[in-house]
């Protein structure tokens, strides 16, 4: 401000005082002290609680023990990882796990997310509330809780599926989903989309109720109703919400841990079919019954998960978002 | 004069015994443990116990989940906000922590002359010279049966192998209960409580032991492959959807009284004999052939040692020399059947399915499990693998003899010996 006030003052003097202008010194800006004090803790909080131990992680993956002392080893700790044939069997298994896990949620919960979204903001229905509360109540649950709660229904011993199933003669449907090596990964995944599926919906919900009467009155002039309105006029506008999503869920899907490691154990059976990146860098870093921790490998793990991942939110910021377009009512 | 010396003796009083309170309260010790089934036990009986003789030593029993003690106790230690005394695992776990100075070394504690060195050998240095665990007690295996399922279809305690599976055969026939309370889905039993539990009797104990430790055996050997075989049969016994089937529900299978036979540990007993309305007997492995010396797995499994950053040493040495004493022993060998003291002089139990157990000491070889000395060292982890193997035959999705070649190529990739 002070800068263009100068400027605009010389304009409209005479010469010689200009020179004499120029050779006083400009002042300097106030330094505006309260843009640093208000980012200061917020900064200072995100710091010490993020930045610090994400950067402690990947430094502690590029040390090594080495007879008790930590050796600076640069990237042997990846290599190993990636290179050595039992490290990477597994390694290539979580990543392959985690991505389907994905792939399930993606398909599965996103679109249902967004139908239920569609058919809560429809004017017809009535007790919204109550379908929108018990529906995202699943959300607050605690994952021990979920995943217990579906390990006794899932059980072949003492679990409602294979009776409820029997009801309907649909008994022969019935299998050990949670323990057979094809079906346990999809199993955990549908739990996991039963569980969070209140979240895409609520914020779809918040989008759609955010479109104005006005467009939507506006089409139904021009014809366009029911299922096209959704296709033609609804989806366009509340895609920069789907876009959000999808990168919660894959940033959610790619720290998986929880409900795997409450239904399926830091061993992540059967035969490591439910083993994701989550559980494998848990059982590398802290050990696993006779396995003793390393905290080495397991940052390593853990920093290619961060690496992973920030790859994945940089193709969508860069890539996705900043073609997608907005409308401004 | 009068007035003052009376006056210096009540000061003195409140200065020494303040000083002697706080001295007091100083000697809490704080004990780390994974047995939060036994909190009971160790609050009404043996901390009881203890505190009588020491009043001015105050014990705190923190236990925490089986599954997470390794993990959370070495953050603790890490950390210096870990317990007094430590429970220790057996072997590595415990000698990496030593190693690490976490365990104070117990060379000169006079409680340890109590053990043989059998029982010491699961806490002491690689040279056998340094003790750094006071051996609490092994747990030995075997198969728990119900009688009544016995008498149902009419058969006897099998003693070889093959009685052992006409009697399962039998039960099957029968119907009326599941032959096998077990489960794959959290893997560890399979590993424990069948390949460790049945195979001692195939490699002949510490002899096959200590073979495979020096390189002289594979694990592609048929003493090593033929538990799997055993397993493998497992498979038509267990119940329906056995592969989702967890720990806690084989155990309610069992005492509810729908299984026949439960292979075992004996750390099972005291839940049994709580849950467990019918009348139950206990069976060591059934040998191969009629005549066979019989193995069993005398796992050396708790020991306690000291903190090494305690900040109390000598009441946390009082507390182990009692840990040695056959006071302790024979407390705890009663307060928790199954669980057998280490210590030489024999102690007297009241509990008939304990007894049965640990009178396979006299009549068997003892051994203790094959995968957890030194063979889980590396990486892939020889113990976690074996889980994952026992797992698979027991499945059929492996055969016994691609489960014994995985687990040798694993061991091989990096145990020198087998190399």
């Amino acid at each position: 401000m002070i800068v263009g006030r100068t400027f605009r003052a010389a304009r409209f003097t005479p010469f010689n005082k200009l020179e004499k202008l120029m050779q006083k010194p400009i002042s300097k800006p106030p330094i505006r002290w309260h843009i640093p004090v208000f980012l200061a803790p917020a900064f200072l909080i995100y710091t010490a609680v993020m930045v610090i131990p994400l950067l402690g992680t990947i430094q502690l993956s590029l040390f090594s023990d080495i007879d008790g002392e930590q050796v600076f080893v640069g990237l042997a700790n990846f290599k190993t990882l990636l290179g050595d044939q039992h490290w990477s069997q597994q390694f290539w298994n979580a990543l392959l796990n985690n991505t389907w896990f994905f792939v399930i949620h993606m398909l599965v919960q996103n679109p249902i997310g967004i139908l239920l979204a569609a058919l809560l903001s429809s004017n017809k229905l009535r007790m919204k509330a109550f379908y929108r509360t018990s529906i995202f109540i699943p959300t607050i649950l605690s994952f021990v809780i979920v995943g217990f709660a579906w390990k006794l229904i899932l059980s072949p011993i003492w679990g409602v599926a294979p009776s409820m199933l029997d009801v309907i003669g649909l008994k022969s449907l019935f299998t050990p989903w949670l323990g057979k090596e094809e079906y346990a990964l999809t199993t955990l995944a549908l739990i996991s989309v039963w569980q969070f599926v209140g979240i895409p919906m609520m914020l779809i919900y918040a989008a759609m109720l955010s479109i104005p009467d006005e467009i939507l009155e506006a089409a139904e002039c021009d014809g366009v109703t029911g299922i096209s309105q959704f296709w033609k006029i609804k989806l366009p506008l509340i895609l920069p919400s789907i876009g959000i999503i999808s990168i919660l869920t894959f940033v959610g899907n790619f720290n998986a841990f929880d409900l795997i490691y409450s239904v399926q154990g830091a061993l992540a059976g059967p035969n490591f079919g439910t083993d994701v990146l989550g559980t494998f860098m848990f059982r590398t870093f802290f050990g696993f019954q006779l396995q003793l921790g390393d905290p080495n490998m397991g940052s390593a793990i853990a920093s290619i998960m961060f690496i992973i991942i920030l790859i994945g939110v940089s193709i969508y910021l860069f890539g996705i978002q900043t073609r997608l377009r907005r409308y401004q009512f | 004069m009068k007035h003052k010396s009376f006056k210096a003796i009540l000061v003195a009083s409140t200065v020494f015994g303040s000083a002697g309170l706080s001295y007091a309260q100083d000697a809490t010790l704080t004990i780390e443990s994974w047995r939060n089934d036994d909190l009971s036990i160790w609050q009404d009986k043996i901390i009881p116990a203890f505190e009588a003789k020491h009043p001015n030593i105050k014990l705190k029993f923190t236990p925490s989940a089986p599954a997470e003690y390794n993990a959370v106790l070495n953050s603790k230690l890490e950390a210096g906000s870990a317990g007094d005394l430590i429970t220790c695992r057996p072997f590595d776990a415990s000698l990496s922590l030593f190693e690490a100075n976490h365990l104070a070394p117990l060379t000169d504690l006079e409680g340890m002359n109590n053990f043989s060195d059998v029982a010491k050998s699961a806490w002491i240095t690689d040279d056998g010279s340094t003790p750094f665990c006071v051996p609490m007690a092994s747990v030995i295996h075997g198969f728990i049966y119900n009688v009544e399922a016995f008498e149902d279809a009419g058969v006897e305690v099998p003693e070889t192998e093959a009685e052992f599976f006409a009697a399962l055969d039998a039960i099957k026939e029968k119907g009326n209960y599941i032959p096998l309370a077990m489960g794959t889905n959290d893997q560890w039993e399979a590993a424990t409580m069948g390949y460790n539990n049945v195979g001692p009797n195939y490699w002949k104990g510490e002899e096959g032991r200590n073979a495979l430790i020096k390189g002289e055996q594979k694990l592609t050997d048929e003493p090593w492959i033929a538990p799997f075989r055993q397993l493998a049969k497992w498979k038509d016994y267990l119940g329906d959807g056995f592969e989702a089937q967890t720990y806690p529900d084989s155990q309610n299978l069992f005492t509810l009284g729908r299984a026949a036979v439960y292979p075992a540990g004996s750390w099972e007993i005291s839940g049994f004999n709580t849950n467990a309305q019918f009348k139950m007997g206990a069976f060591n492995p059934p040998v191969p052939n009629e005549g066979d010396t019989c193995y069993i797995s005398d796992h050396t499994d708790i020991g306690i040692g000291m903190n090494a950053n305690t900040k109390h040493p000598e009441a946390a040495k009082a507390f182990l020399n009692w840990v040695g004493s056959e006071e302790f022993a024979s407390l705890y060998a009663n307060s928790l059947p199954g669980f057998f003291p280490l210590s030489k002089t024999a102690v007297k139990m009241e509990d008939p399915l304990a007894q049965e157990f640990i009178s396979w000491r006299e009549k068997c070889e003892p051994t203790i499990r094959s995968t957890y000395q030194i063979l889980s060292r590396g990486t892939p982890n020889l113990e976690n693998e074996t889980w994952n193997a026992s797992v698979s035959v027991i499945k059929g999705a492996e055969t016994p003899e691609e489960a014994g070649k995985r687990l040798q190529d694993g061991l091989a990739s990096w145990y020198d010996p087998q190399k």
